[in-house]
């Protein structure tokens, strides 16, 4: 089992005969994801070609509009490389032909495109993650997004997190530890965006596959407090932190749209200290994310379980 | 992206936002000049730098005739002004805001900002004008009022009445207030602003309702869309490195430490400079090559970190995903080549083809410290500078 997306998940990519697009479709493809087609206005009608390193080629059909693609293809999932200016009119696209995910790679969205956008979403069926997010892999079975699908195994712990690179290297301590993943849901930098981690802790403490979840936050709002406070409150599974950005001067925005200190509110320290009064324990360094998890799956007696 | 007060007037004036009518002085004789143009009874004579607290500092004076504002334009033009927000090296003041005086009866707080909790945008207003907001905030939290604007239909006119009325602007003056609110509701949404602050927002003797300073931030991702905006960027204004940064498309932001960093990926870069503070090192910047660094944009990104005269050492950490290890040794090594690198460099590859890229870093023949993971790299150099 896995959160959000598994083998029989049908996506489609749109963007995909831009240059990110293609490239990422074509990983996903090396990786086994069920890729059925892509939408680029303009170009319905015509097919794109993946040569794979394993020597298959692959077809897939264009489509002009998200409608057409899903009722060709039945897709249920979608996923956007779409360029900033047009990528907030490719969500709603998406939300508006009933997808059950849509996930936005895109960075450098306007953030009054995404209230917006999260505006039209409200009471619509469809879970959106990202802006701003590298996507969402369950190990050994489907990959939508930019992460590097080798450094992962199948397991049964789950990564959130607001930062693309830190997922890619908390996956990487778990995985030199023999330690597999359950699923890894970056939900990316935006200070607007469609899922925060409580959404996505709900879906790891519903999973039975997963039993215990590493969620890394950064400086910047106060989702991390929230989710903190929640987790006390309804998680059944231990969850395992990290907070970057102790060295970020206030005021600067640090990379990421979201991460930004401002009015004092949203420091690391702040945030490191609500999630330790609610039981979390947070690891003092990014090189010891995995080791903190070791530690903590090792009282509670599943760090057998979680090497299985 | 900010601007200056003057320049935030302007774009708010086309609004309709009630603002003191001003002109932006270079020199003292366009100064006078302006405030000759203006014959107001009061001139008021402001420093403009991008940062807040002027008045505090003493960059703010009040002329009462046109030999007044010369003597306060040439006191104030070239003079450093080290404010709350400046940080103790100042910024120099290179232009001036003549503008009409106005008889203040009452200072309140006006804000527009994008609420990450709501995902809206909220306005948020507070009779305890003229204050640092986020003390008022602070101490006293009651008395910050928000309205939550549905993005569908924008700022509703009872909202804006219920927020006048709750900061005690008076009744008589509500539709004042109330036009003034939507005018700078309709800038925030049509300038994509990321802030738009008003503090004081003045009600004055004769029963206007006017914008004493006015701080207009822009949200960079949709500059795209705003030529206009972009013009008013002062390069002046901005940490040369930062610019040279983002002609390359780097994310740079200079920091007070001796270490520089290149890191791939925000968030991984922040934790780098996280984890050389916690081995007792200083970060010299945050830098993200980002996602497609190429070997050009590696030079270009040592060129920036070696421009600090404060690095003493440098820390390379890449996390390769869609970027390869070796595209990212050959960069490093030809950058240290080209630029004749004499401080110590760590580096710390992981991900894909990490052995290829480990080999031209041996292979090299440069003086290159390999670390085998974020912390044994972080150790190397915090130790390696001191």
């Amino acid at each position: 089992m896995s959160i959000l997306i598994d083998k029989n998940t049908k996506v489609i990519t749109q963007g995909i005969t831009g240059a990110t697009g293609s490239f990422h479709a074509k990983g996903a493809l090396e990786y086994g994801t069920q890729m059925v087609g892509g939408v680029t206005p303009g170009k319905g009608g015509q097919t794109i070609d993946f040569d794979l390193e394993n020597g298959t080629k692959v077809t897939l059909p264009i489509f002009n509009t998200v409608k057409e693609a899903v009722a060709a293809t039945g897709a249920t999932a979608s996923v956007i490389y779409v360029a900033p200016p047009f990528a907030a009119d490719s969500i709603m696209e998406a939300v508006d032909a009933e997808l059950d995910l849509v996930i936005c790679i895109t960075e450098g969205i306007p953030v009054l495109d995404m209230v917006k956008v999260t505006r039209f979403m409200e009471g619509k069926k469809t879970r959106l993650i990202g802006p701003n997010c590298p996507g969402v892999i369950t190990p050994e079975e489907i990959k939508i997004g930019i992460m590097p699908g080798y450094i992962h195994k199948k397991g049964h712990v789950g990564v959130v997190s607001r930062s693309g690179t830190l997922t890619y290297e908390a996956v990487h301590q778990l995985t030199t530890r023999g330690i597999g993943q359950s699923s890894a849901v970056g939900i990316g930098g935006d200070p607007v965006k469609g899922s925060e981690f409580i959404d996505i802790l709900k879906l790891f403490n519903e999973d039975p596959d997963t039993y215990a979840v590493i969620m890394i936050g950064e400086i910047g709002g106060t989702a991390e407090e929230e989710a903190a406070e929640w987790i006390k409150a309804n998680m059944t599974k231990p969850v395992v932190g990290f907070i970057g950005g102790a060295t970020a001067p206030p005021g600067k925005r640090m990379g990421h749209a979201g991460a930004i200190i401002s009015g004092g509110k949203g420091t690391a320290a702040e945030k490191i200290a609500v999630l330790e009064a609610n039981g979390i324990r947070v690891a003092p360094t990014p090189s010891d994310m995995g080791a903190t998890l070791v530690a903590v799956l090792e009282e509670k007696g599943l760090l057998e379980k979680c090497k299985g | 992206m900010n601007i200056h007060e003057y320049q935030g007037k302007e774009v708010l004036r086309q609004y309709g936002v009630n603002v003191p009518r001003g002109k932006v002085a270079f020199t003292v004789d366009e100064a006078v000049s302006a405030a000759k143009e203006l014959g107001s009874p009061v001139t008021v004579v402001k420093a403009q730098i991008h940062a807040g607290g002027r008045g505090k500092a003493g960059g703010v004076k009040i002329a009462k005739n046109l030999d007044d504002v010369a003597n306060y334009a040439k006191e104030l033009l070239g003079k450093v002004l080290v404010t709350h927000q400046t940080g103790p090296e100042g910024k120099e003041i290179k232009r001036l805001l003549i503008e009409e005086g106005c008889d203040i009866k009452k200072e309140y707080y006006l804000g527009v900002v994008v609420d990450r909790g709501t995902g809206r945008v909220v306005m948020m207003g507070s009779e305890e004008g003229g204050m640092d907001i986020e003390e008022v905030a602070a101490n006293s939290p009651e008395k910050i009022i928000k309205v939550v604007i549905d993005p569908a239909v924008g700022l509703q006119t009872f909202q804006a009445r219920q927020l006048a009325l709750d900061i005690n602007i008076p009744v008589e003056l509500a539709n004042k207030a109330i036009k003034f609110m939507l005018a700078l509701y309709k800038a925030f949404e049509e300038k994509d602003c990321s802030i738009a602050e008003i503090n004081p927002l003045v009600v004055t003797g004769s029963g206007d309702v006017m914008a004493l300073d006015a701080k207009l931030n822009f949200d960079s991702n949709a500059l795209f869309r705003h030529k206009d905006i972009v013009e008013l960027r002062d390069l002046d204004e901005e940490d040369e490195k930062e610019i040279q940064a983002s002609k390359f498309d780097l994310s740079y932001i200079a920091l007070d430490g001796n270490i520089g960093c290149m890191v791939n990926g925000a968030g991984l870069a922040m934790a780098t400079m996280d984890i050389i503070k916690y081995f007792g090192g200083s970060p010299a910047n945050f830098l993200d090559v980002g996602g497609g660094a190429t070997k050009e944009k590696v030079t270009e990104a040592f060129k920036i970190i070696l421009s600090d005269a404060n690095v003493k050492g440098i820390f390379v950490n890449i996390f390769g995903g869609i970027m390869k290890c070796d595209v990212i040794a050959e960069g490093v090594v030809a950058a240290a080549r080209e630029l004749g690198l004499d401080k110590p460099l760590v580096v710390r590859l992981e991900g894909t083809n990490v052995n290829l890229g480990k080999e031209i870093l041996n292979g090299s023949g440069l003086n290159i410290v390999a670390a085998d993971s974020m912390s044994d790299g972080a150790q190397k150099i915090v130790s390696l500078v001191k």
